[in-house]
């Protein structure tokens, strides 16, 4: 009986060397797979075990952890409620992170980003209880808080930048939410409450300053037609062009009013500067057919327009339709038609004019901190694409800075500070009062901030509002916030 | 029986003790381990759950070395490790559901290897010779399968987790099936000898292999038909790939021929397909093996793919004794002890594991070589691979290699059942193995050898 009790010893053999494959292909093959399974709670708790990293602007925390006694250890908090909640988004328990750099930067401030790999180690070996990175964010906090207060109760959204760099100084979106009420350890208090901010028609958790459904840019987007008609050489902020109360429309019933009803020059005629300064719709129109849809596209893609950005949230790319038939375009040169922008985009067009025409990329971490505040990582700013060169964009700035002092923008004007913009008044469907732009930035000749302000449906005044009126008054203070006045 | 082989007449005893006090420091060193990862502290209960370990594996080593002391100095110290590591898991298990020291399962374990301990060393104190076994052949296939079948007595039989293999007596919960493990083996042994040369000689040969007369099929049909019975009314494919598993490589053991493992796993594999064609509960077990993770199978169970997360996250250095979360799978003290080890040991620390049962069965392996008779051969051949088979029952459940059984891992596994039979097979082994071992009576050359002598060596 030796002979089968040898070959029974080497099944045996055989049966454990099964499950030594079948284990290591499970601890080693399929860990990472397995560990990276959304409904894998060992992954969810270590990371709450761990101390998340803050989320600083200017030194102080507007997303941090504190010591809670349940079982997840940590509690995630926003001290300043409603003032960061689409800049942070939440860090849920029930439902993940979410809304915001809570989402783009989970691996650096949960610490299981590749990039803290080195200073893991040296934590498990100097026996350092391990914790995720900080973010210092880029935001002026006065600014936010003058967007913030100023925007009140409208719906809509300001962004503001820093032209030099592309650094963003605000970023405000209304209706918001207290990101805390989705971060609680209650889950049956966090489920209710993200019920009710899904359910809400206002979108609360959308972020409207780089996401949503974008907006009809309006007259604001004439600074794009203007710098195309700059670009192509055959116009000067001085040049003559037609300027009717009202545009007849090519192949095609319909016209292009002036908001006023009124012509933008005696003979019919205005210059280039004066047009851009009473917002004038026909001058503008006829100079989009002018220049057709080719050169005006070009233009607008090198403000950014189309492009997919990351700041580090992912940015909705803005758009002007593929094809334009010159009624579209002429439509599409003021900013109507089917052209749709973030108040990000339009704040990017202004900050490029600022800047010598150089679109700065803009981001909003300015560097990640290890949990004792070493610098592991600084951000650089970085060029995007040359929108028009130097001397077009100081064109655009002595044309933009008559709209404040003597034209349509004249509620942006702060004293002692030469200010640069462009109201906007954007209809958007029928029956429903028009979004109140304003972008612009300030000082004229040593730009420090740049501000695009939308208020949606004219805010709290309606369908009597106008950019001017209404989005003018929010910017001012915005950038106000920035140069200290 | 073809050969017989000699080994050297060495005891082994000091070695077996070295060994022994090894394992305990081990186990000592991972209870210290759970304590300082944990509390930050010393461990309160390591004085009592040490001591109580050394005081119940040196009794069984005095016994041994009283009592049979030419038995295998390695099984002891093996068993010992492995029950103490167990221990340590429970514990670390109890600390994280809060349970203090004395309501935890770990001191119940403990207690239940006390017993465990107690009731091996009665069954080598009094069993003297394996071979009085084979006068209960078929008192021990009566009490066999009566213990398969109880847990099917209505009142009596309790169903965990979709599994009818436990009874439950008042407070008492058991699970009759590892007993019964032993007694087949007993009463397989003890009938496979008496029908082996049937068995292995009549029949014809087609196509290289000698396949069975038809009248010799009925054990292997009707121990086919049995384990078919556990599969499909107690719903464990675990228990009855066991049994089966054990009759047919005692068949193969006792006749040589191959054909009968063919037979076998022909058998086998036709009838638990059939079972999976017919009933609801095995096409459950299958698409949980098959597709642990779709939404079909995670609205089912989701046992299965936690235990598989932890396995995940201790990778291959595992996350450390009591750094990790095995809490967060269900039975993570007994059925899922194995993923439980692999999150916090790792795959290094699995491996070790896997390699103490191997080299325990192999061992008893060994012993099925070394002693002189037949029943001896196939009890020593037939528990260990009994053993090797329900390792392997276990383990491929949890890591997908066969579906999911309500099996508990032998010694490491919380639960008084699984600690009798298995400290008691562990007797059994050793009991054998001190026949294997020990010396033949020097034969007096001048005179003729008294006829009884060489029918039964009396030793002792």
């Amino acid at each position: 009986m030796n002979a089968p009790i040898r070959r029974l010893s080497a099944v045996v053999a055989l049966l454990f060397a099964t499950l030594l494959v079948a284990s290591t292909w499970i601890q080693v093959v399929q860990a990472k797979e397995l560990q990276e399974r959304p409904d894998n709670r060992r992954t969810l708790l270590a990371t709450y075990a761990r101390e998340r990293g803050q989320i600083l602007v200017d030194g102080a925390p507007v997303a941090k952890s504190v010591p809670s006694n349940d079982e997840l250890k940590w509690l995630r908090t926003y001290p300043e409620a409603r003032r960061y909640p689409h800049v942070t988004g939440y860090y849920s328990f029930v439902y993940g992170p979410g809304g915001g750099l809570e989402l783009t930067e989970n691996g650096l401030l949960s610490g299981q980003s590749d990039k803290l790999f080195y200073r893991r180690v040296s934590d498990m070996l100097t026996g350092h209880t391990p914790a995720g990175a900080s973010l210092e964010l880029t935001i002026n906090p006065k600014a936010q808080e003058a967007a913030d207060k100023a925007l009140g109760n409208q719906r809509g959204a300001v962004v503001a930048i820093d032209p030099k760099t592309g650094a963003i100084l605000a970023m405000v979106s209304n209706p918001d939410y207290d990101p805390s009420s989705l971060t609680s350890h209650d889950t049956k208090k966090v489920v209710a409450a993200w019920n009710k901010l899904n359910a809400d028609p206002a979108r609360p958790l959308v972020n409207r300053a780089i996401a949503g459904n974008l907006y009809p840019p309006g007259s604001t987007f004439k600074i794009v037609t203007a710098a195309a008609a700059l670009s192509s050489g055959r116009f000067t902020e001085e040049s003559v062009i037609p300027g009717p109360a009202v545009l007849d429309l090519p192949d095609t019933t319909a016209d292009l009013p002036n908001s006023n009803r009124q012509a933008c020059g005696p003979d019919n005629k205005t210059t280039l500067k004066h047009a851009l300064e009473i917002s004038c719709n026909t001058a503008f129109g006829w100079l989009g057919m002018n220049l057709g849809a080719e050169s005006f596209r070009a233009q607008a893609a090198k403000f950014g327009i189309g492009d997919s950005l990351q700041v580090p949230m992912r940015v909705t790319p803005s758009s002007v339709p593929a094809e334009l038939n010159r009624p579209q375009l002429a439509q599409s040169a003021i900013g109507q038609y089917d052209v749709r922008v973030t108040p990000l985009q339009v704040a990017m067009i202004s900050s490029a004019v600022a800047n010598n025409g150089i679109v700065m990329k803009p981001y909003l971490v300015k560097s990640v901190l290890s949990s004792d505040l070493d610098t592991i990582e600084e951000a650089s700013p970085s060029q995007m694409s040359q929108a028009v060169d130097a001397e077009q964009a100081n064109a655009l700035t002595r044309m933009m800075e008559a709209v404040v002092k003597s034209g349509s923008g004249q509620a942006a004007q702060i004293s002692g500070v030469s200010v640069a913009g462009k109201t906007g008044t954007a209809q958007h469907a029928v029956g429903k009062a028009p979004h109140a732009w304003f972008t612009g930035f300030a000082p004229a000749d040593d730009p420090k901030v740049a501000v695009a302000v939308v208020v949606e449906d004219g805010g709290n005044a309606g369908n009597e509002a106008a950019g001017g009126l209404v989005a003018a008054p929010i910017a001012k203070a915005v950038m106000e916030a920035v140069i200290g006045r | 029986m073809t050969t017989v082989s000699s080994l050297p007449p060495r005891k082994g005893r000091n070695v077996e003790l070295t060994l022994l006090l090894l394992a305990v420091g081990i186990v000592v060193l991972a209870y210290l381990n759970v304590g300082l990862a944990t509390q930050g502290s010393f461990p309160p209960g390591l004085l009592a759950h040490g001591t109580g370990l050394l005081v119940i594996s040196l009794a069984f080593h005095l016994l041994l070395r009283w009592r049979a002391s030419y038995a295998d100095p390695l099984l002891l110290p093996i068993v010992t490790l492995l029950n103490g590591l167990g221990l340590v898991m429970i514990h670390r298990l109890d600390i994280a559901k809060g349970n203090s020291v004395s309501e935890g399962l770990a001191l119940k374990q403990l207690t239940w290897s006390a017993l465990a301990v107690a009731i091996a060393g009665a069954v080598l104190f009094f069993l003297r010779d394996h071979r009085a076994l084979r006068r209960y052949t078929f008192t021990a296939a009566a009490v066999g399968f009566g213990l398969l079948i109880l847990p099917l007595v209505p009142g009596l039989g309790r169903q965990v987790y979709g599994s009818r293999i436990w009874i439950g007596l008042g407070p008492f919960s058991f699970q009759p099936g590892e007993i019964a493990k032993i007694v087949l083996a007993v009463f397989f042994a003890g009938y496979l000898v008496q029908t082996r040369d049937v068995l292995s000689l009549a029949g014809r040969k087609i196509l290289g292999f000698t396949l069975p007369r038809a009248r010799d099929l009925g054990p292997i049909l009707l121990a086919w038909a049995a384990s078919l019975g556990v599969l499909v009314f107690e719903k464990d494919l675990g228990s009855s790939l066991l049994f089966f598993g054990l009759f047919v490589a005692m068949l193969y053991v006792a006749t040589e021929r191959r054909s009968w493992i063919a037979i076998g796993l022909v058998l086998f594999s036709g009838g638990a397909y059939l079972a999976y064609l017919l009933f609801g509960h095995v096409q459950q077990r299958v698409l949980l093996w098959l597709d642990t993770f779709s939404p079909q199978a995670l609205a089912v169970s989701d046992q299965l793919a936690r235990g598989l997360m932890g396995m995940a996250n201790g990778g291959l250095m595992g996350t450390g004794l009591g750094r990790g979360r095995p809490d967060l799978t269900y039975f993570a003290e007994s059925d899922f002890i194995i993923p439980s080890f692999g999150e916090e040991l790792g795959l290094y620390g699995l491996f070790a594991l896997f390699m103490l049962y191997l080299l325990l069965v192999e061992r008893g392996m060994r012993t099925a070589l070394g002693v002189r008779d037949g029943f001896g051969k196939l009890l020593a051949a037939g528990l260990s691979f009994s053993v090797a088979l329900q390792c392997f029952v276990v383990v491929g459940g949890v890591t997908r290699v066969i579906p999911l059984t309500g099996l508990t891992m032998p010694f490491l596994s919380y639960g008084g059942s699984s600690l009798l039979a298995n400290w008691s097979l562990v007797a059994l082994l050793l009991r054998i193995s001190d026949h294997a071992r020990r010396p033949l009576p020097e034969v007096d050359e001048a005179g003729p050898a008294p006829a009884e002598a060489t029918e039964v060596v009396k030793v002792r």
